[in-house]
């Protein structure tokens, strides 16, 4: 029994259905081993995790640049920035909102760089459901290319004070 | 309804020898024969009476919690729906795992190694460091000092006395496994046993030593971070933070698993008379746990900035797929013992005639064997699932994540352990339970409760409803947002769930309380059997 000193022969290899067992189950967790670097080269949606270390602020001052040389308008006070199709974007998580709202084309690549003034937040993109985590020193590089247009919301994830709830932005893609 | 209970010959079976209790510091367990040393006795009892009160008190900011994330009914604040939150997560996963854990600890090291404690002053140094971290820590949430939740991911500060809080609950739990480790050496050195330790204490070091290796990460992130917030460090890097607290933060959910597999074989041969079919077998498998499962905490910085998607890929899938193999292989050998158990007894009605025949109406074997079901289908499947790089994308932080481990912390570990303390207090506390009528349905309430809210909370996720979020209205956000219609429902079902699992939680707990203070002692005479 499990709760006594086993029998002195019990260091013995695997028979019968237990053996079966263990030869699937390491068979199957073998297909799903290969299968997570297999998918991260032919899948269409991954993280490289690509970041760079940067000054809070600094960023903020590389974000301002490229709201003033990239502003087309204004909703609720947030400016609208259109970066250049196949340039970087640029979208600082602060409490309590998404900074700007980027306006992308739909079919180009955006290297969009995201990093934090303040505390750890969470990048959810709605309603398609994409999120990543937002580290405060680290440019995290994501290359994006829209697949579909629309207005899509951004919400954040990760707990950032009591104002979490309110911390919101969008991201519009233009056909 | 029957039991295998009392494990007629015991003492012969184990194979004692001579034990090496000192005079007026050993009984026999009027049912089960075994050795009991009254040292760990009374520390088992202490360490289980803490957990429970802990386990009310998460239990309270469970149901505060779950009210409040039903959109109908929206119960606390935004700022006592973080602390409230922050007081669930460290009273349910920390404290009240932590003391059972030890509890457990020093049960297999002494009754089944027929041994003493080897020291009780360092099972009060552990019990006193456990005790006054853990009333440190909820002192400082309920003061409103350290709304941070349980991760407290910097740069979002505490108060330091949260931070010294929780290394003194490691360092104490530290100390009783240092206590665990010496009963081991001191069972060996005195030749209380001859031959391999059983298999439940061999499950029990496995989680020990995980337990090390987590402690170890969390003085690593921890002392850091109390003295960042003390203002003698002036930064703690975000990702650094993130990499060794998940050291932390998923490794203790291993010495969970560890410790819950245990309390399986162990509930397997009380309450059917289960015996594994290959000890090998099961053994390798939790050799499995301690080798490989730190690695797979890479899984939780899946979608993070700073690690590389080689360093993302080997960690995720080599390493995580060995302990996966681990879990796949208990999943296997648990129930089959107990079939080969019910088939011997004359339970051989076709393929499932042993799984219908089964002591049900006991609340030993219902909780642990939903447990094996709810953490190994529920949980397992989700895990691995959520483990997977994409997947991650789609998953990270929405309430899929909180859906996943309510199946394999509360469905699993806590049900498990629930189950063990219908045994634990007829058999440690020598107290009959009142009401048995209600213990044998508690469990069923409870893993129904928390299998619904589980559920809810995945389908709610896969709409992208953040986790850890008190509005999901957006009420007053600059950029409207907010969900469809059916994720409401799914909210509204979590609500549902988590309050079933409550009222399941609520009779636990006073169904245990009524029989270690009121209850009718068994001493001198064999527990009534479930």
């Amino acid at each position: 029994m499990s709760i006594h000193v086993p029998a002195a022969d019990w260091f013995k290899a695997p028979t019968g259905g237990e053996r079966t067992w263990i030869g699937l189950a390491l068979a199957w967790c073998v297909v799903l081993s290969v299968a997570m670097p297999y998918w991260h080269l032919r899948g269409k949606q991954n993280s490289t995790g690509e970041a760079y270390a940067v000054e809070p602020m600094k960023f903020s001052e590389r974000v301002e640049a490229f709201v003033a040389s990239n502003k087309v308008g204004e909703e609720n006070g947030v400016p609208v920035v259109q970066p250049a199709p196949g340039g970087d974007a640029y979208l600082l998580a602060q409490m309590w909102r998404w900074y700007p709202i980027l306006k992308l084309k739909q079919g180009q690549s955006y290297r969009v760089h995201l990093s934090s003034l303040d505390l750890q937040h969470g990048f959810s993109l709605q309603p398609m459901n994409m999120n990543f985590q937002v580290l405060p020193g680290y440019d995290h590089v994501l290359t994006l290319t829209p697949t579909s247009s629309g207005s899509f919301t951004i919400i954040c994830n990760e707990f950032c004070g009591i104002g979490h709830h309110l911390m919101t932005g969008r991201v519009i893609v233009e056909p | 309804m029957s039991t295998t209970l009392p494990l007629s010959g015991a003492a012969e079976a184990t194979g004692f020898a001579t034990g090496n209790h000192r005079p007026g510091e050993l009984r026999s367990c009027d049912t089960t024969g075994l050795p009991v040393c009254l040292n760990a006795q009374w520390f088992i009892r202490i360490n289980a009476v803490m957990a429970v009160v802990f386990l009310l008190v998460g239990g309270i900011a469970s149901i505060l919690l779950a009210l409040t994330r039903a959109p109908t009914i929206h119960l606390l604040s935004a700022e006592w729906y973080y602390r409230v939150l922050t007081l669930h997560g460290l009273n349910m996963l920390i404290f009240w795992i932590l003391f059972l854990e030890v509890a457990i600890l020093y049960f297999t090291a002494t009754s089944l190694l027929n041994s003493r404690l080897a020291s009780k002053g360092v099972a009060w140094a552990s019990f006193g460091q456990m005790l006054v971290g853990a009333l440190m820590v909820n002192a400082m949430i309920l003061t409103g000092n350290s709304d941070v939740l349980m991760t407290s991911y910097v740069p979002l500060k505490g108060h330091p006395l949260f931070y010294l809080g929780i290394i003194l609950v490691a360092t104490g739990t530290l100390t009783g496994v240092g206590n665990f480790f010496a009963t081991l050496y001191v069972a060996k050195r005195d030749r209380t046993y001859n031959g391999s330790v059983p298999l439940v204490v061999f499950g029990a070091t496995a989680a020990a030593i995980i337990a090390v290796v987590t402690l170890l990460h969390g003085a690593i992130v921890m002392i850091p971070t109390f003295l960042w917030s003390m203002g003698i460090l002036e930064t703690i890097d975000a990702a650094w933070y993130r990499l060794i607290w998940w050291g932390l933060g998923h490794q203790s959910q291993q010495v969970n698993v560890c410790a819950m597999v245990s309390v399986w074989y162990l509930l397997a041969t009380i309450t059917t008379g289960a015996k594994p079919i290959n000890q090998a077998v099961c053994r390798a498998a939790f050799v499995l746990y301690v080798l490989f499962i730190n690695i797979a905490s890479a899984h939780h910085l899946l979608v993070d900035p700073g690690v590389g998607a080689g360093w993302k890929i080997w960690n995720t899938s080599y390493a995580m797929y060995l302990a996966v193999l681990a879990s796949m292989i208990h999943g296997f050998t648990v129930p089959a013992s107990v079939e080969v158990a019910m088939r011997k007894k004359g339970h051989t009605n076709g393929l499932f005639g042993w799984l219908f025949a089964a002591p049900w109406s006991n609340p030993g074997f219902s909780a642990f064997f939903m447990s094996l079901v709810i953490f190994g289908f529920l949980g397992g499947i989700t895990g691995v699932t959520l483990g997977t790089q994409q997947i991650n994308i789609i998953a990270h932080n929405t309430l899929r994540i909180p859906g996943h481990f309510h199946t394999t912390v509360v469905g699993g570990t806590t049900l498990a352990f629930m189950g063990l303390t219908y045994y634990v207090v007829p058999l440690l506390f020598q107290k009959e339970f009142y009401a048995r009528a209600l213990c044998r349905i508690q469990p069923y309430v409870f893993a129904g409760g928390v299998t619904l809210m589980a559920v809810a909370m995945t389908f709610a996720g896969s709409y992208g409803v953040p986790r850890r979020h008190w509005d999901v209205e957006f009420a007053g956000a600059q950029v409207s947002a907010g969900f469809d219609a059916s994720a409401h429902l799914w909210l509204g079902l979590m609500g549902v769930g988590g309050t079933i699992a409550f009222v399941g939680l609520l009779m636990f707990i006073l169904l245990v309380v009524s029989a270690v203070f009121f209850g009718k002692s068994n001493a001198g005479r064999a527990m009534t059997a479930w």
